[in-house]
This record gives structure tokens, C-alpha cells and sequence, in this order.
């Protein structure tokens, strides 16, 4: 059973987005995502610095099994990325929503975000996919 | 609901991912395809292959019989318990299935494909007519594959002393037939261990005191990234009925000696050989990406000789890299694979990976 945790935004596109009190948000995939990609190989992250908006193409997973694209499910500038992953793409496998994390967002614009799902309404969606 | 093996629910039990694969409830892996294919290069595992499709073929007919039926030559097979790789071909030399018989004490048993098996089957059966002998399909046997450095050791182990013996003498694609199973130094992932074929109700108990021995299940994922590692095909990918076995590097598994003896396809394999001299068929070779990425079924491999498709692709868990198989135009010294949308340099080389847990292409 996938874990999905309360205190997080997510987009059916099985990205997730922890925003903090300043307008930066973290960026994801879930647990329902990694199980279903299985053993994660590569990933590839934006660049630092660079403007994305909501709903484009920003990463790329590999898994042993399939390619996956990582849409961004906020806008914005790109502050950091988690550059431990080019090592050890795993730890998306192992830890999703914490040392998973691929890249920070400044916010532009955080109307965005209603439009993502809260735990429950990611859940139902995963369970109906 | 699929089929299902006698080792069910030791799947289950030991947390398999459980996936549909051709009507069967098989595991994909346990947990980690990552952490099982390593397991068997380094250590031992078990795959439960009990899927697979076994046919006796019993009567004084037999012989002549897979000599017709079979692209490679089944009077190889000079003791009983060994075994022989082979092609099933079309008369047009498309490739049914391929296979592995083994010599027995009273025929000949065949190991075909899970996902062939009614056209296997239905095909045999025409080939009979005139031949003498009796095609027996076995549900009632299942085969536990244990393969790694330490497999043979750690079944041996399990064994009466003399049955031990004599499996750890057994040289490979030798086999030898026990008071109830059947064990072969036989497999698909590029490491020493057996296949051993028993009695269905054999199969469970036998499953536990392989796990406790320190043996780990290892899935159909790990199976399929350790068989292209040892460059070995995998039907309904690398090769089918539309495809020449000379297209697929199985050449060297068809016996062209002796001259007189007439199989299936023959005429059409012997051609297609020349094809392939002269440039006019493609030729199954390695390919290899050493940067990032991972090389996938289906894409497209351009060449200075024209396009190409990899048959297989996966990212190597040995070598930690992408590694493919790929039907690409013969004599090409320049490969690029489009990947999402871009052209990507790869490396040629011959279609073998790993042996024994080490990288064996320079």
C-alpha cells in the first residue's frame, strides 16, 4: 500500500509539491509513482536558475523499467536540485518525500496550487487509474 | 485470475509482485529486480519457470522425428542428460519458438516457451504423421531454476550424498535423471547453477529449503536484465516468426552438417544466409551506452548502412550502464539510437555482456 502523506499537494501526473512559509516549494514524485516505475536507474533534473511553469516537462526518470517524464506542477525559478540523485537514484525508491526530493521552486505564482490534489483526492486517483 | 504454479503462494508469501505474464500470475520481482539480479551474480537464486511448456516425445520414431522438426541437430546428444539449444522454424524459416531437449533414458524432453504454447504444441502434433512416437505434455511437473555462483553448491547441499555427487560432476548443458527429478546444469542468465524438474507436489518444500539455505526468489524482471546480459534471446522480442534465425545471431545453433539431413526450413535458412553474406539481411549485434540513459525496445538505430530497432534494452545492473541487442543493417561501424527525440551515439559490439559476473566485451 502507498504512502500518502497529509501535508502535501499533488498532481495527477503523481508529482508532489511541499511549500513552505516562504513560497518555496519542493518538488517530487510519490510512493505510488516510485512503486509503479520499480528500481529507479537515472534521473535527470532541470537546471538550476532556470524559469519553469506548471505543467512542462522538467525531469526525466528511468527505471529499469520504463522512461518517465516529470512535469512541474507549480511555476517558477529553480533554487536548487537535488544533485545526490545523479549518484544514487534510488533513494527516490527509498525515500520519496524526503531525501528523494529532485529540485526547490520559488514561486511565481501560487494560484496554481488549487488545482492540485490533496492526500485523499491522490489517493482515490491512484486507486481508480 | 491467471494460471498459476505450485509455488503460488510461496510468491506471495515471500511478497512477489504479482503480474500477468501470457494467462499466468508470475512474480515480477520481490521487492528490489535491482537487488535479484545482483543476488545471482554474486550469490544464489531461485527462479520458479514452472510456466514454461514441457513435451515428452517417447517412440521408436522420436529421433527422426526432432531431426525433422529441429534446426539444430538432436544426434548431438551423444549421452543421455545432455541438453541442446534449438530453433523451431517455419518452412519459410520464421522462427516458432526456440527451445531446449534434453536426451533421456526413453526419448527426448523439450522445454519450449509459456507464451508459444498452443501453436508449439499444435505445430509438433502436425510434424507427427509417420513418424511413431508419442507427444506428452507435462502440467504435472514444475521447474525451480538456480542459478549464481553458489547455486550449485547450495542444492547439492540439499541432496542425498549421492545424488550430490553425481549433480556436482555434471558438466554444462549436462543432466541427469535422479529416482524422481530430473536436474541439468541448464539456464538463462549467464551463470552456473541447474534446472531441476520435479513432481509439482515436489516443488514447495524443495522452495523452502532453498530459502532456508540462503537461497532468494528472484523475479521475471531480474531474469530478463540477466539473460540479456549473457546476450541470450528472448522470444517475441529478439526473434519471431517474421524474423530469420540468421537475423537474430542464432546461426551458429543451426547444424548445417550433416548435408542429407532435412529440416524444417532448411531451404530457407540456407538462402537467407546468403542474404546476409551479401548485405541483404540485417544481423543481431550488441550495442552499448555508456553515458547516461536507458536503451528501450523499439527505438530506432540509425546506421551509415540505413535503420535498425533494438530488440532489447535495459540498464545493466552489472555493468551499470544501458546495454541492448539491436537487428541494425550488417557491416554498420556507426550506430546512433534515437532517444526522446535525439540521436545518440552508441557502441557496437558482440551481442554478450557478462559471464560469471564479469564484463566480457572490450
Amino acid at each position: 500500500m502507498s504512502n500518502f502523506p497529509d501535508d502535501l499537494k499533488y498532481a495527477a501526473s503523481h508529482e508532489w509539491v511541499r511549500v513552505d512559509d516562504n513560497g518555496v516549494a519542493t518538488v517530487g514524485i510519490s510512493d505510488h509513482a516510485q512503486d509503479a516505475l520499480g528500481d529507479i536507474v537515472f534521473v535527470e533534473l532541470p537546471e538550476p536558475g532556470s524559469t519553469v511553469n506548471a505543467k512542462d516537462e522538467v525531469a526525466v526518470v528511468e527505471s529499469v523499467k520504463a522512461a518517465s517524464d516529470v512535469y512541474s506542477p507549480v511555476s517558477g525559478e529553480v533554487t536548487a536540485v537535488n544533485e545526490e540523485l545523479l549518484d544514487a537514484p534510488e533513494t527516490v525508491n527509498s525515500s520519496p518525500y524526503e531525501n528523494g526530493w529532485f529540485y526547490k521552486v520559488k514561486l511565481s505564482d501560487e494560484s496554481g496550487l488549487e488545482e492540485l490534489m490533496d492526500a485523499e483526492a491522490y489517493s482515490d486517483h491512484c486507486e481508480n487509474e | 485470475m491467471g494460471q498459476k504454479t505450485p509455488l503460488y503462494q510461496k510468491h506471495l508469501d515471500a511478497g512477489g509482485k504479482m503480474v500477468d505474464f501470457a494467462g499466468w500470475d508470475m512474480p515480477i520481482h520481490y521487492g528490489s529486480q535491482l537487488e535479484e539480479h545482483n543476488q545471482v551474480r554474486t550469490a544464489a537464486g531461485v527462479f520458479d519457470v514452472s510456466h514454461m511448456t514441457i513435451t515428452d516425445v517417447d517412440g521408436p520414431g522420436a529421433n527422426a522425428f526432432l531431426r525433422r522438426l529441429l534446426a539444430n541437430d538432436v544426434d548431438r546428444l551423444d549421452e543421455v542428460g545432455r541438453a541442446l539449444y534449438s530453433a523451431m522454424l517455419r518452412p519459410d524459416g520464421g522462427v516458432i519458438d526456440d527451445l531446449i531437449v534434453y536426451r533421456m533414458e526413453w526419448g527426448y524432453r523439450v522445454v519450449s516457451n509459456c507464451a508459444t504454447r498452443e501453436k508449439v504444441l499444435d505445430w509438433m502434433k502436425q510434424q507427427t504423421e509417420g513418424f511413431g512416437l508419442q507427444l506428452k505434455e507435462r502440467p504435472d511437473l514444475a521447474i525451480l531454476a538456480v542459478h549464481g555462483p553458489e547455486a550449485i553448491d547450495k542444492v547439492c547441499a540439499l541432496l542425498p550424498a549421492d545424488d550430490a555427487s553425481a549433480v556436482q560432476a555434471l558438466g554444462n548443458f549436462r543432466g541427469i535423471q535422479l529416482p524422481s527429478w530430473f536436474v541439468a546444469r541448464t539456464g538463462y542468465t549467464g551463470e552456473k547453477g541447474l534446472e531441476l524438474i520435479m513432481p509439482n507436489e515436489d516443488a514447495p518444500a524443495f522452495w523452502d529449503q532453498l530459502m532456508g539455505a540462503g537461497v532468494k526468489p528472484i523475479g521475471l524482471g531480474a531474469r530478463d536484465t540477466l539473460r540479456l546480459e549473457a546476450g541470450m534471446n528472448l522470444y517475441g522480442h529478439d526473434m519471431d516468426e517474421s524474423i530469420s534465425p540468421i537475423a537474430a545471431n542464432m546461426a551458429s545453433t543451426i547444424a548445417w552438417e550433416p548435408e542429407e539431413r532435412d529440416f524444417i526450413g532448411r531451404d530457407a535458412v540456407s538462402m537467407q544466409r546468403e542474404s546476409q553474406a551479401n548485405g541483404r539481411l540485417p544481423e543481431l549485434v550488441g550495442l552499448v551506452l555508456e553515458q547516461r540513459g536507458v536503451l528501450r525496445e523499439g527505438q530506432k538505430v540509425v546506421t551509415e548502412n540505413g535503420e535498425g530497432v533494438i530488440t532489447s534494452g535495459s540498464f545493466s545492473p552489472t555493468l551499470k550502464h544501458s546495454i541492448a541487442l539491436a537487428r541494425i543493417p550488417v557491416n554498420s561501424d556507426s550506430c546512433q539510437v534515437e532517444m526522446r527525440g535525439k540521436l545518440v551515439p552508441v557502441r557496437k559490439v558482440r551481442p554478450n555482456f557478462v559471464r560469471f559476473g564479469k564484463k566480457v566485451f572490450e
